[in-house]
């Protein structure tokens, strides 16, 4: 059907040059745009998605594996992604490039950072952070029944794929990995701990609200290099949007909002905070940012 | 589990042996395991040799099929057809912007027309509960999201159905394609969701239409299963009289057999739409849009209220739809007397007709009867909230303390125990369980299922599984077999009890694991009690059904002998009902499987993680590598079983015969 769309829509282009000035109209389809499993990618796909529905856009939202997403993309099955973090997807997503299909439409000021974390009241119980080695020494205050002696690392879901595994193997460390299930998971452990300041590490990134609630710092790891397992993450990872390369053909002036997008590490954070913290749905959180902030996002639309 | 199995097949065995087989493969396991510091390493872990990269040949052969034969352009036009129906229902249900945009049908026609279809298949109850059903979708504020879910289901079941329907008259009319068919069959009921998934990804997409083509790949065996047994039992005579009547082959087929079958075909059909309901969570996962997707997201984010309200909705249509399609699986065909007035032949379309279009009228007036706003509908969100809160606030001590126990003292050591074994010695135990239930064969068939897991590398994790699906189900059993002891004490709680395990089991398994976030959090130990309470609904069941299903000549012999009732319980009514009690082990296993392998999304490190990494990363050949080595486990644990149950069926039955 798209395929078809599009080929008719570069038909009727065609015809249209030789016959005189072309005017580009948004087709009528559907923009289909990716919902994935943390707070402030669901509150800023709504967000673009009341901004594509003022300009005239019809809009659909489909939850998708934050993963398999850009193979979608390339095919034309969704058409963007509003948060492709360096970190957790570059590797998706310069594959995804490679084949062919899908580009970056753009990039959010942003800097983001993904890496294991700790809350503020761990360093006085393990003197010598946020240095690794010192974290490694005093493994066994992080144990849980579930570890034995080993220190608990607490990872995010498994399809963020990230290498902790890889790493704790890589590295020797006193460490087992256990997966939360989501990432409202792992902020339930960290509030559990909060409450009788059990030590805890677990993953972590900004920008995110957590940082507002729960001040705490990164564990500083060797730095990243192409490759490497024996390592930290990127320490200030981009933030981009991917996008369909029949996007721009399709609906001209949807992507010309979709490309001005570009949001701050402290909107973002807001963002989170709306839906994690308050404990909005989605939906009602992007509308409450838009009345928030209707200054930043006017400036965006045509 | 395998204690008791050799104990009981000692004693059906033959005895005059001094030493069996059998024996000697179980001492030989215990020496393998006595002595593992001694043995090679090569003995403990499957060696590098012994592991075939399978996932790279699997991968290699889908790359083939995929970009070389193409075949990614026909499945994607398949797709694309399916998208077309799609886009038809979505429009129609929930006003999706596609062709032919007249929708969407306010919920108080879609009210009217449930409530009717339910009164004409069932009279006054079962239109109160499809009614209802709808009722409470609609001002729940869940109506976009249900008819999201339906407008798959529609599109699915029908396909799904017709499919099943065709493909189980082949089987049935050619008996080598029916034998080609079985073992895939087995194969495909046994293999976990999650691995249908990924070559769907890859073939497909994802979206709701790749959502609606894996519930047709699951929702299809049981169709075809039930055609062909439908066909089956087809009595020759009816046959004959239609050949009599000069039937041509096609005819005989349209017009006699298939009608004949109605029933199992009907059964077939409500099957389906259980199967398509259990998918629809799950399908979430690769962009099924609708009350999955919500669902998933609310439990995610740990939002108990408004994911216990969706769990309502989910249940309702569940039960809605079940009864709705077994009525009319069970509803004979209506003959009205000659001269009866056309207005009167169709009384109930007409009225229907008639609400309809009063409905759609108010529904132009009134825009709350066309589309209950967000701000508009009610919620009990916060009341659950509030009362779960409280009530977590009672138990946690008492569930934490529980949850520590179970950990520290029960499952790691029992895990560590699992995993510390050498996989040779594993082996030697199956093949000793199937040399002493079915002889040589049998150890050969285990064998053949259970060596190939060694051989992908996947062995701890496998047995991660194992220690999790053999835990659930003994626990299970410990207090789901007293409890269907004490059901079949009478005879009118057992039939209350078969109708409540009939009704959980119409649940979507994805239900039971709402309640378990609530109590448990998220640790093993949730993942144990959603596995453990699915498990046990078959055991209660099977054990009613088994002890109820006894002849009553039996039950008096025993009291003419004067037998108290516990030694008639001990001796004769649970030997007699064991062979159905196996049969419930069997489906209790089968059900534990699925369940640990959803729970993965609780966070679990078995197999089920490790697929739902592979669906994540699109990697169709570890994916289907982890999907069989659940299915032969599975698999293995069914022949076991059902061998066993047949040599105790023979066994009881020769006793009787003799007495």
């Amino acid at each position: 059907m798209q395929r078809k769309a599009c080929l008719l829509a570069g038909a009727a282009a065609l015809a249209l040059s030789f016959g005189g000035p072309a005017m580009a109209e948004d087709s009528s389809d559907p923009i289909i745009i990716p919902i994935h499993n943390w707070s402030s990618q669901i509150v800023m796909s709504h967000i673009l998605g009341e901004m594509l529905t003022e300009n005239g856009n019809s809009v659909e939202f489909v939850s998708a594996d934050s993963q398999a997403v850009y193979e979608a993309i390339r095919l034309g099955d969704v058409h963007l992604q509003v948060e492709v973090w360096e970190g957790a997807f570059a590797e998706s997503f310069d594959a995804a490039r490679a084949q062919g299909g899908i580009h970056a439409a753009g990039a959010h000021d942003a800097i983001t950072r993904e890496e294991w974390w700790y809350p503020l009241w761990v360093k006085d119980q393990c003197p010598g952070l946020p240095d690794w080695e010192a974290l490694n020494a005093c493994a066994e205050i992080f144990a849980t029944p579930e570890t034995g002696d080993r220190g608990r690392f607490l990872g995010g879901p498994v399809d963020w794929l990230k290498n902790d595994h890889e790493r704790v193997e890589a590295m020797d460390l006193n460490f087992t990995v256990v997966n939360a299930g989501s990432a409202a998971a792992l902020w339930a452990e960290l509030a559990a701990a909060e409450r009788n300041e059990t030590p805890i590490v677990l993953f972590n990134w900004t920008p995110n609200f957590a940082e507002a609630v729960w001040p705490g710092e990164f564990v500083e790891f060797p730095p990243w290099e192409e490759g490497c397992l024996a390592c930290g993450h990127p320490a200030d990872g981009y933030l981009k949007i991917a996008a369909w390369d029949g996007m721009q053909e399709n609906w001209p002036s949807a992507y010309a909002i979709l490309s001005r997008l570009n949001f701050t590490n402290p909107q973002i954070a807001e963002m989170a905070r709306l839906v994690d913290v308050e404990g909005l749905d989605p939906e009602d959180a992007a509308i409450a940012w838009m009345e928030e902030n209707e200054d930043t996002w006017r400036a965006w639309m045509n | 589990m395998s204690a008791s199995l050799d104990q009981h097949a000692a004693s059906v065995g033959n005895r005059s042996h001094p030493l069996q087989t059998w024996q000697i493969l179980l001492a030989l396991a215990f020496v393998l395991a006595v002595g593992k510091a001694l043995l090679p390493p090569g003995l403990v872990r499957p060696p590098e040799w012994m592991i075939l990269p399978f996932d790279d040949w699997i991968n290699a052969a889908f790359d083939f099929i995929r970009n070389d034969l193409g075949l990614v352009v026909v499945t994607r036009a398949i797709a694309d057809g399916i998208e077309w129906c799609l886009d038809v229902t979505g429009n129609l249900l929930y006003g999706r912007n596609r062709w032919p945009r007249i929708g969407p049908v306010p919920w108080s026609v879609v009210l009217v027309s449930m409530t009717m279809l339910g009164y004409a298949l069932g009279g006054w109850r079962l239109a109160a509960l499809a009614g209802g059903t709808i009722l409470w979708i609609a001002v729940m504020g869940q109506w976009r999201w249900s008819m999201e879910t339906l407008s798959v289901i529609l599109v699915a079941a029908p396909v799904s159905v017709l499919l099943g329907l065709v493909t189980g008259v082949a089987a049935w009319r050619w008996r080598a394609f029916e034998r080609v068919l079985n073992p895939l069959l087995n194969i495909a009921q046994s293999m976990p969701h999650f691995a249908y998934m990924i070559p769907v990804v890859v073939f497909i997409g994802v979206g709701p239409k790749a959502g609606a083509v894996v519930t047709i790949i699951f929702s299809v065996p049981p169709m075809i299963r039930l055609t062909l047994l439908g066909l089956r039992k087809v009595p020759s005579e009816v046959v004959e009289a239609g050949k009599m009547s000069g039937a041509s082959q096609w005819n005989l087929l349209t017009r006699v057999r298939i009608p004949t079958a109605r029933t199992e075909i009907l059964i077939g059909v409500n099957q389906v739409i259980m199967q398509c309901l259990a998918m629809v969570v799950l399908a979430s996962f690769i962009g099924m849009p609708g009350l999955g997707q919500r669902l998933l997201q609310m439990l995610q984010a740990l939002r108990i209220g408004p994911a216990f309200e969706i769990g309502i909705t989910i249940v309702l249509i569940a039960v809605t739809l079940d009864r709705l399609s077994r009525a009319w699986a069970m509803r004979k065909p209506v003959h009205h007397n000659p001269g009866t007035s056309w207005a009167r032949r169709h009384r109930l379309w007409l009225i229907w007709a008639g609400l309809a279009v009063a409905a759609w009228l108010l529904a132009q007036m009134v825009p709350y009867f066309h589309i209950v706003a967000r701000g508009q509908a009610l919620s009990l969100a916060g009341p659950i909230n509030a009362v779960v809160n409280a009530f977590l606030d009672v138990v946690s001590p008492f569930t934490e303390a529980l949850r520590r126990f179970l950990i520290v003292q029960v499952l790691i050591p029992f895990r560590d125990a699992i995993l510390w074994l050498p996989y040779t010695t594993v082996l030697a135990v199956v093949a000793a369980a199937g040399w002493a239930l079915g002889g040589w064969r049998s150890a050969l068939v285990c064998l053949a299922f259970i060596v190939p897991i060694a051989m992908t590398g996947w062995w701890d994790r496998a047995m991660i599984t194992v220690y999790t699906v053999l835990t659930a189900v003994t626990v299970a059993a410990l207090f789901g077999i007293p409890c269907g002891i004490w059901a079949a004490g009478k005879p009118s709680r057992a039939r209350r009890t078969l109708l409540v395990c009939d009704t959980l089991q119409t649940f979507p398994s994805f239900i039971y694991l709402i309640p378990v976030v609530m109590l448990f959090g998220v640790s093993d130990v949730a993942v144990l009690a959603a596995v453990m309470v699915f498990a046990a609904v078959p055991l209660v069941r099977y054990t009613v059904e088994g002890l109820t299903g006894i002849a009553p000549e039996m039950l008096e012999a025993g009291q003419m002998n004067g037998a108290t009732r516990w030694q008639a319980l001990r001796h004769i009514r649970l030997p007699l009902a064991f062979p159905t009690l196996l049969v419930g082990f069997n489906q209790s296993v089968m059900f534990a499987l699925f369940m640990v392998i959803i729970a993965a999304f609780i966070g679990t490190q078995d197999l089920g993680q490790e697929m739902q990494r592979a669906l994540s990363a699109t990697d169709v050949g570890k994916g289907l590598v982890l999907g069989f080595a659940v299915a032969f486990l599975g698999l293995m644990v069914d022949h076991l079983l059902m061998r066993w149950s047949d040599r105790v069926r023979t066994g009881n039955r020769r006793r009787q015969g003799a007495a």
